[in-house]
Formats: C-alpha cells, structure tokens, sequence
C-alpha cells in the first residue's frame, strides 16, 4: 500500500473515549446542585461550560485527524519546546486558582499548559527515541532522554503542582519498551517500599525485614547459579545493599519530616491510617469512601446521591468525580468505569504494538503510560488507597484544559495508527 | 516479556480497584449507607411539653415556662466588647473565655450553649442587648415552672440528662431534660412525652435542604401526660410552714386508700432555687452541705429509733399471742429491773396499771413486761424473736414498703438471726428489752411510722402508700396501690389499743393538744439519741415523736411527726400532728395557741450545741427557742 491510501481509525478507541466523555458529562451534571435549571446549555453551571469544551474537543480532533500525519513527527521539537516556554511562561504571567499558579487567563477562559506538555513531552521523547543510532544503553543517550521527560516536570512542581509532575513517571512504560532494564523501575518501587514500610512498621522491623529477605536472596541466587552460569554472589555486596537499604529507611523520618510539606505528610498519615482525622485533613478522603461506598451495588440513581448531592466531598466535579459516579451509579457504574480505563489502557498497547514506526510505537506507549498513571492515582486516591494527589480522571473530570490536552494526546495517536500502514519513517 | 508488563500492570491495578469498590459497596456498602445518611440526614427534634402536676383537689403545683439559652456560633462571631458581654451575662472573662473555647473545639459551624437556663425575667434585660453581639443568640426550651414554694424534696427537679444516660436510652438526646429525684424522677416516663422529629436532607454545611423522603419518616411530638398526685397542695404548704426552723420529717396517709396526703422534710427549700441561672449554685447549696442535709428527704430516708409509738405494736402483738388480757394490771415501780446493770427507768404515775393505761401513760415497765412475755413465749429466745419479728414486720416496718418515690431506706426489726450472730454468748429475752420502747435495735423511718399509723386505723390492714393517684386524668388502678395488705394481728384485738391512743389525748401524754371536736388516737415518742463528738458517745436532746389517726370511727389521716431534738413528744410533734388533722378534717385552725408557739420557736439552738465545741445542757426543762413572731401567710 502507498501513500494516500484512506486512513482507518480505530473504532474501539473512538467509542471508549466517547462513552468515558458521557458518563462524565451526566455526573457532572448530576453534581452541580444548581438551585434554578435554566437548560444544559446554561453557561453558568459547569455541565452547561464542559459541553461546550467538548464541542471544541471536537473541533480539535477534526484539526487533528485532519491535517498532515507527518507534522507531529516533524514539528515534534518545536511543540516540547514552546510547550516549555509556556510552562516558563507561568511564573511570569501565570493566574494563581486554588493556591497554584498553574493558568493563564485569557479572559473569562483559562488555560492550563501543564495539560499540554503531557502530549508535547510525548512526542518529543518518540522523536528523540526514534532517531538514528539512539540506544538506550548509551548513557549519554539515557541521560538527554530522562532530561526531556524531567524539564517539564521540574518546571511544574514549583506551580506548585506536584500531582502533575508525578504523572511523567508515566515515560517509563514507553522506555522499558525500548529496552530500559527493568531495575530502574524495582529501584523506585524498593525505595517507595522501604518509605512506606519504615512510616508503618518503624526501622528495626524494616531493617529485620531486609536482613532476612536479603539472606534468602543470597541463598536462593549461591543455589541457581550453577544452572544459569550466573556470576558467583558475593556475601558483600549483599551486606553493602542491606546497609543501604538501612540507613534509607533510617533517613526516612528525617525525609518525611524535614522535606515533605505538612500537607504531603498528613495525606500520607490518612491513608497509612497513622492519623485519623475525618473532620481536618482526611474529611476529604473520608467523605469520599463513604460515597462511594453508600453507592452500594446499582447506586442511589443519578440527581439522588446525598453525599453528591449535598456537595460533601470537595472538588467532586473534578478530581474526586469518581466518588460522585460509585455513589449515584454504585458497583456497576464503578465497575464499568474501571473497565473502560483498563480497555482504554489494553486496547493502546495492542495499537502500539502494531505499529511498523518506532516513532509512532513509543508516543503509543507514552500516551497508555500516562492514562494508566491518571487512572490509578486518580482511582486510588477517592477510594482511599491513595494519598491526595490532585490530578484529574481523564476525560470525566471537568476542565477544559485538561479534556482537550487528553483528547489531543489520545488522537495524534489515533492519527499515527490510522496512517501506520502507508506512513514511512 | 517487554510486551507483557505493561498488559500485566493494568491488569493488577484494575482488579485492584475493581476489588475496592467491590469492597466498599457490596461488602461495606450498608455500613457506608448508614454513614452517608447520618450526614446528610439532619433530624430536628420536636421537644413535647412536659406534664403538669396537680395535687388532689386539681391545684396545680408544677407547670413549665419559656426559658432561654444563651448559645454562641463561632463562625459567626465578630469582635466584640467583652467586658460589656461579661457584665451582660453575669459572668467572669475565664469563664467566657473556656466556654467559648470549648464551643469552638465542638463546632465552628453549629452554635453552642454559653449560659444555660435563664428564666424570662434573667433574660429580659438581656434580649436587646445581645443583638450587638454578633454570633450570640438565645434559644427557647421549656423549663418547670413551680406554682408552689414548697414540697421540693418529693415534687424533684429534672435536669439535662447524663451521658450514660444517653448511652442506656436511646430515646434521650444531649440537651434533654429529664426528671432527677422525686416525682419528676418516679414518673420521668409518663411526664416525658414523646419527642416529634422532622428528618432533612442537609448539604455539607449542615443547612436543612428539603425534607428526607417526603417526611415519611416524620412524626408530631405527644406531649407529656398530666399528673395528679395525692398530696393536699394546702397541707403540704402548713406542714412545711410548722417544721421551719426545725429538722424532720411528716407523712400523713389517708388509711382508706395508702394515698400520701403530706410528705415533707425539714430544713426545705424552694423548689425554683434549682431552676435558672443560679440553680448549680444553690444545688452545691442544697446537695452538699453535710450538716442540715437539706437534699436528703427525711420523711423517706431518716432512720430513727421510733421510741414510744413502737409500744403499741407491741401492745398488739401481746395480745395477739395472748400473753396479756385487757384487764391484767402490771406494777410500775419508777422502772422495771430486768437485771441489767441498770433497771429501765420510767416517770412517775399511777401503779399498777392496765393496758389502757399503759399506752396512755406510755409505761415503760409495762411494756418491758409485754415484751418479754412475748419473746419468752417462744421454745428458744430466738423463736419467740422470730415469732415478734413476723408480727412486726407485717406492719411495713423494716421494709422498703414498696411506694412510688424513688428514696427510701428500710429501716431494721431484728430478728433472732440478728442477735445470735451479734453475741457470741447465749442470749435472753431482756438483752434485747429496749425494743420493748422503741430504742434499741429497731429503727424505723417516718413514712414506715405512718404506714403503721394506718394500718391501726384501719384496724389491721393497710394500702402501700403511694404518691400518684391520676395519670392523665385516669385514677390509677395499680393492684400494687388497691390491694389491702393484712397484718398479722386480728382485727378484734385492735379495738382496745385504739381506746389505749384515744386516752393518750383525753387523760394521757398529749392532752394538752387536744382538738376540739376531733376523736383523735396518738402516741407519744420521746426518743434518746447519741452521736460521736470527738470519738465520744454523746448524748443529745431527745427527739420529740408524735403518732396519730382521727377521727377514731371512720379514720380520715393517718400521721406521723418526727421532729429532730424537739425533747418529748407533746413539745413539738403532737401539737404539729394535731393541727394538720384539724386542717386536714375542719379545714381551719382552732387552736392557734399551739400554731403560735411552732411559729415562734427554732429548734437551731438545739442543733448548734453540737457543734459548740463546749459542754451542753440536753432535754431541757424549759424550750429555749423563742424566736420573734413572723407572719403566718396561710392562716393569717
């Protein structure tokens, strides 16, 4: 097949984010609580202004499938670049909502880049990736890589926005498939592990933990060795990583309460049950899971959740708006959501690994990454496994922003897959 | 295995989750159900008005009256004088500073009460000046209203009810009122009512929204029901008006029914004393002062040895077992030596003397006599115990007795039981004479002396006295209060103790207390009392006692006065018992002269030697207690 062959889009993709929009759109609606209903359209009300973001989303994905396919490829360093600028940008014009400086304003309108790096670093990661004679197993190349993924970022958590910058975590999923070893990723879970662990247990049980687990480790490896050919495991090297791993967990008290902010620290102590506080500090979290959990299996009924209702949970618009659809919708409700995400994640990593372009294959893995990031802390902070952390449900939550930067980085992607069989590197 | 991880990462995550919410709303969901309605449903509670009390003519004692709380929103409160609010609401900057601080700590939101109670008169001169005080409001609640200065102790008081209170009952909320002693107390349940409540849909500021399931659930209050109690309003007021400056007890029951016409205990207060601002202070007043005991109901809970009266229960166990006639006259020879170091001693009158006589006379030795007759009877001195204790104890002596107050002592009539375990030598009928008198080991309370009173009216049977006589204008039919109780005495030997009582006001002890017009039967008591002083056995002033029924055919009240040191019985009790049978039957006091030497004496010289620190004179021969006449408002 040549170029100019009709693209194919994939339909399931269309059809996911289409029913992720509605479902959305109906809690938010359902969670407005206006006291004189003047029509969805009404501008006043959040349901009435996400219409018409989405009418504008629209508007962008018929740009998006419509221009040329090669532009994202080519342009892909110019748009990181003015995305950062537009991250830099903040500091100097930014509007302050909430406590961050995280908008501009363009009059009654306001935009959040931050929504729009995701799909600029993207981009900028698969094209750096994708050129000639770049290894992963450079570390010259591994370098530059984590600094394009790390400038936004860096650039976000001054905002301040934290939750926002954890989110390019998301790259690692992209680079672990072009060959990053997998011990970059245990390193951080190991190092999460060990600060939760230490939080709960304290250091002694921690460091009897790593003591015992390192000596089965040794025994188990001293044994296999034989079959595998594997180097011989020294007894040193062991005892020089359980000491790191002690004095980490040592350090830990001190992180938490000399580095983490207050707010940081209490949202880790709500959901490690250190603290128990449902009118300070977990009110929040706690309001949250009993929504969710008064949603028992169909749901109270849209417009017939109390808690959504009576606007006990904050932000139920917009992060926490899962607790608004396990209340009015219950386990089913809950249930579908849930699986339209992980069909969302799925369904972008068989995309992804049907396309012939690196290019295309790791901007796929990038955008899975990020959704399943949102979708995980998102979800596991309203039902409480999570700490707080502020980042939005794609596609439900209100913002514009946030919708169109979501359907931006879903589509270019949806624009590469079409075009992959007559689209050339 | 590069293509898998990210596959398998979404899988754990998403049954992660999936299994969360599986968790919290099948597994937990009714709990989380329940959480979510106590926060969005907001019931406001409908308080009923709680029931009134009358006395048995209808007038009624205890109403209720708009009071007001002075409550406090911490939101909403702006900067503010605070010396001018303290001056405004009586009260010290700490103390406001604390209760603010603890409303504060409850909620920011929700107001919170600062000064509790204020009657319509403490808080008129409140109600314009609050309004500059931002965040302060007051809130109506009903409160008692006393139509009458007296019978505090039986009528009780309610206050806001206990945490553990709370916990045990569910139908009571923080801020409730409920009944604490007395009456209120004793029939807290019918006087309650039912509470109303109106359920809504709150948002998350706790602001009512729209009515919870189209108030389905919603019910109207059921106010409290009247009560009607057996207490005469007007003698209760006179008795209380005899025993001022006096210490004791009085009940009086109508033996036809066991109904409590009077209850009062002295030193009394005013029942409004416990209502308004001031009443934790005046309840520290009441409650704990250890010396005059006003908070202890003495009617119900003094026990004291019964002295004299008890002589004629014994009169009618002698005859009952037959161990004395009428007629078989026994010597009194200034005392009776029953071989004790000392012999019982006795005051001067004519011997030998009859039974008759005897109970006029109130002859010690006579009675010694009877009583070892009867105790002897018996095959072992224990026997002959039992068989006295069973006599007596059919009387309502040495029992709770069972009425509708929620105080009361019981009182002891020993038994042989009592004395084998107490000496741990062999002992007789003489070792346990003093019962004889009504000294001794027997100690009775005054309602058990007035039951008693009763029961010889009625010529051997008696009414569980009780207090309550209508529930919401429906007399009480409780078989507890309508069944007559039998004592063991037959009604025929009754007859001639009831001729013995008579002569006690027409020849014998009381004679000078006579109403003209009225038969009245009555004993005298005149009883020894001791207390420790320094770890020394001390002797005080006698106890003056007085029982009575009139008239003799037909009994129409049944009483008994104990008034605390008042020497021997006619000084004080029988002239107090006399006129409120006079009032009780006629209506009106004829013979002033004794209401004028009550008005006009204290017994608080009596009750201060104690405490002297010097050697006192007891019983003395002339009543040193004249006081300066105050106005009698009842019968002026």
């Amino acid at each position: 097949m040549g170029i100019g062959d009709k693209p194919k889009f994939d339909v399931y993709i269309i059809l996911i984010y289409l029913a992720l929009l509605l479902i959305g759109w109906l809690t938010i609606y359902s969670a407005a609580q206006v006291s004189q209903y003047h029509g969805i359209l009404d501008m006043d009300q959040l349901y009435g202004k996400q219409i018409l973001w989405i009418g504008l989303a629209f508007l962008i994905i018929s740009f998006i499938l419509a221009m040329d396919v090669k532009f994202f490829e080519r342009f892909g360093s110019i748009i990181y670049i003015i995305s950062l600028l537009s991250l830099l940008g903040l500091f100097v014009f930014g509007k302050e909502l909430n406590g961050a400086k995280s908008w501009y304003s363009l009059s009654s309108m306001t935009l959040q880049p931050s929504e729009f790096a995701k799909a600029a670093t993207a981009l900028a990661v698969a094209k750096f990736l994708s050129g000639i004679n770049i290894s992963l197993n450079n570390t010259k190349d591994l370098l530059l890589v984590g600094l394009i993924i790390a400038l936004p970022a860096l650039f976000i958590i001054p905002q301040p926005d934290p939750g926002s910058a954890l989110v390019y975590g998301a790259f690692f999923f992209a680079l672990y498939r072009e060959g990053l070893s997998l011990w970059y990723l245990s390193l951080v879970l190991v190092a999460i592990g060990l600060f939760l662990g230490t939080l709960v247990l304290g250091t002694w049980w921690i460091a009897f933990i790593i003591f015992i687990a390192m000596g089965i480790i040794y025994t188990l490896s001293r044994k296999r060795r034989h079959k595998k050919r594997l180097p011989k495991p020294r007894a040193v090297l062991f005892l020089i990583i359980s000491g790191i791993c002690v004095l980490y967990s040592l350090s830990t008290n001190y992180i938490f309460n000399n580095l983490l902010e207050d707010r940081h620290r209490n949202r880790i102590d709500i959901v490690l049950g250190r603290v128990e506080d449902n009118q300070g500090v977990g009110y929040n979290i706690n309001q949250s899971v009993i929504a969710v959990g008064s949603g028992g299996l169909t749901g109270k009924g849209l417009l017939e959740g109390t808690q959504t209702q009576g606007g006990f949970v904050p932000e139920q618009e917009t992060d926490f708006i899962f607790s608004a659809i396990g209340e009015e919708w219950g386990f089913l409700g809950s249930a579908l959501v849930i699986i339209l995400f992980m069909s969302l994640c799925y369904r972008l990593t068989i995309m992804a690994e049907r396309q012939k372009s690196q290019f295309a294959r790791i901007y796929g893995y990038s955008v899975a990454g990020i959704f399943f990031i949102h979708f995980f802390v998102n979800i596991g902070m309203v039902l409480g496994l999570l700490p707080t952390v502020g980042i939005p449900l794609p596609f439900m939550s209100y913002g514009g922003s946030g919708l169109w930067g979501f359907t931006i980085l879903l589509f270019i992607f949806v624009k590469l897959d079409g075009h992959r069989m007559s689209y050339e590197h | 295995m590069k293509k898998l991880l990210f596959f398998f990462l979404v899988t754990i995550v998403g049954l992660t989750l999936l299994g969360r919410v599986f968790y919290l709303q099948i597994i937990k969901g009714d709990t989380y159900k329940l959480k979510s309605e106590l926060n969005a449903v907001k019931s406001i509670y409908d308080i009923p008005e709680r029931g009134f009390i009358y006395d048995r003519d209808g007038d009624l004692m205890v109403a209720n009256q708009v009071a007001y709380d002075i409550m406090m929103t911490p939101k909403d409160v702006k900067k503010f004088d605070t010396l001018q609010l303290c001056d405004l609401l009586q009260m010290d900057k700490t103390r406001l500073m604390s209760k603010m601080d603890d409303a504060k700590k409850w909620s920011w939101q929700k107001g919170s009460v600062i000064v509790p109670q204020l009657t319509q008169e403490e808080y008129a001169p409140l109600q314009e000046k609050l309004r500059k005080f931002p965040g302060f409001y007051a809130q109506k609640r009903s409160l008692r209203k006393y139509m009458v200065d007296h019978s505090a102790s039986v009528l009780g008081y309610i206050r806001e009810v206990s945490p553990e209170k709370i916990r045990k009952d569910p139908r009571y909320q923080s801020g409730d009122l409920s009944g604490k002693a007395g009456i209120e107390l004793q029939y807290e349940q019918e006087l309650r009512g039912k509470k109303g409540v109106k359920h809504f849909i709150r948002d998350h500021y706790g602001r009512a929204v729209e009515s919870y399931e189209n108030g389905r659930y919603d019910t109207i209050p059921n106010s409290g029901l009247d009560l009607t109690v057996t207490l005469d309003n007007d003698l209760q007021a006179y008795a209380e008006l005899l025993m001022k400056n006096k210490r004791g007890g009085i009940v009086a029951i109508e033996p036809q029914s066991g109904e409590i016409l009077t209850l009062v205990t002295a030193p009394y207060y005013d029942p409004a004393l416990l209502m308004g601002r001031d009443r934790s202070k005046n309840s520290v007043l009441i409650f704990n002062d250890t010396i005059k005991k006003p908070g202890v109901n003495r009617a119900l809970q003094a026990e004291y040895a019964p002295g004299s009266p008890f002589k004629v229960i014994n009169a009618l166990v002698g005859l009952q077992e037959g161990v004395i006639t009428t007629t078989e006259k026994l010597r009194c020879n200034h005392g009776y030596d029953y071989g004790g170091r000392k012999p019982l001693g006795c005051h001067s009158h004519k011997s030998p003397l009859a039974l008759n006589t005897g109970i006029a006379e109130s002859c010690n030795s006579y009675f010694a006599q009877v009583y070892r007759r009867i105790i002897e009877k018996g095959d072992t001195p224990e026997d002959g115990m039992d068989n006295w204790n069973r006599h007596v104890t059919s009387f309502g002596l040495g029992d709770y007795l069972g009425y509708d107050l929620p105080v009361g002592r019981a009182g002891l009539i020993p038994d042989g039981k009592y004395y084998s375990s107490r000496y741990k030598y062999k002992w007789y009928a003489p070792t346990t004479i003093s019962n004889a008198i009504g000294q001794g080991e027997v100690i009775t309370t005054p309602i058990q002396l007035a039951n008693m009173t009763a029961a010889i009216a009625n010529r051997g049977y008696f009414y569980r006295p009780h207090i309550i006589k209508a529930i919401d204008g429906d007399p009480i039919d409780n078989p507890d209060y309508t069944v007559k109780n039998y004592t063991t005495v037959d009604a025929r030997h009754f007859e001639p103790v009831v001729e013995g009582m008579t002569a006690v006001y027409k020849t014998g002890t009381a004679k000078y207390a006579q109403i003209p017009g009225i038969e009245i039967c009555g004993k005298t008591g005149t009883v020894e009392n001791f207390v420790k002083i320094d770890g020394k056995r001390t002797q005080l002033t006698d106890h003056s006692v007085f029982i009575a029924f009139a008239p003799k055919d037909n009994p129409k009240i049944a009483i008994a006065v104990f008034v605390e040191n008042g020497y021997w019985g006619s000084r004080y009790a029988a002239k107090i018992a006399s006129l409120l049978i006079e009032k009780h039957i006629k209506g009106e006091i004829t013979r002033k002269d004794l209401e004028e030497y009550l008005l006009t004496h204290s017994l608080e010289y009596e009750y201060e030697k104690q405490y002297s620190g010097e050697p006192f004179e007891i019983n003395p021969r002339v009543d040193q207690g004249l006081i300066k006449p105050e106005s009698n408002t009842l019968n002026p």
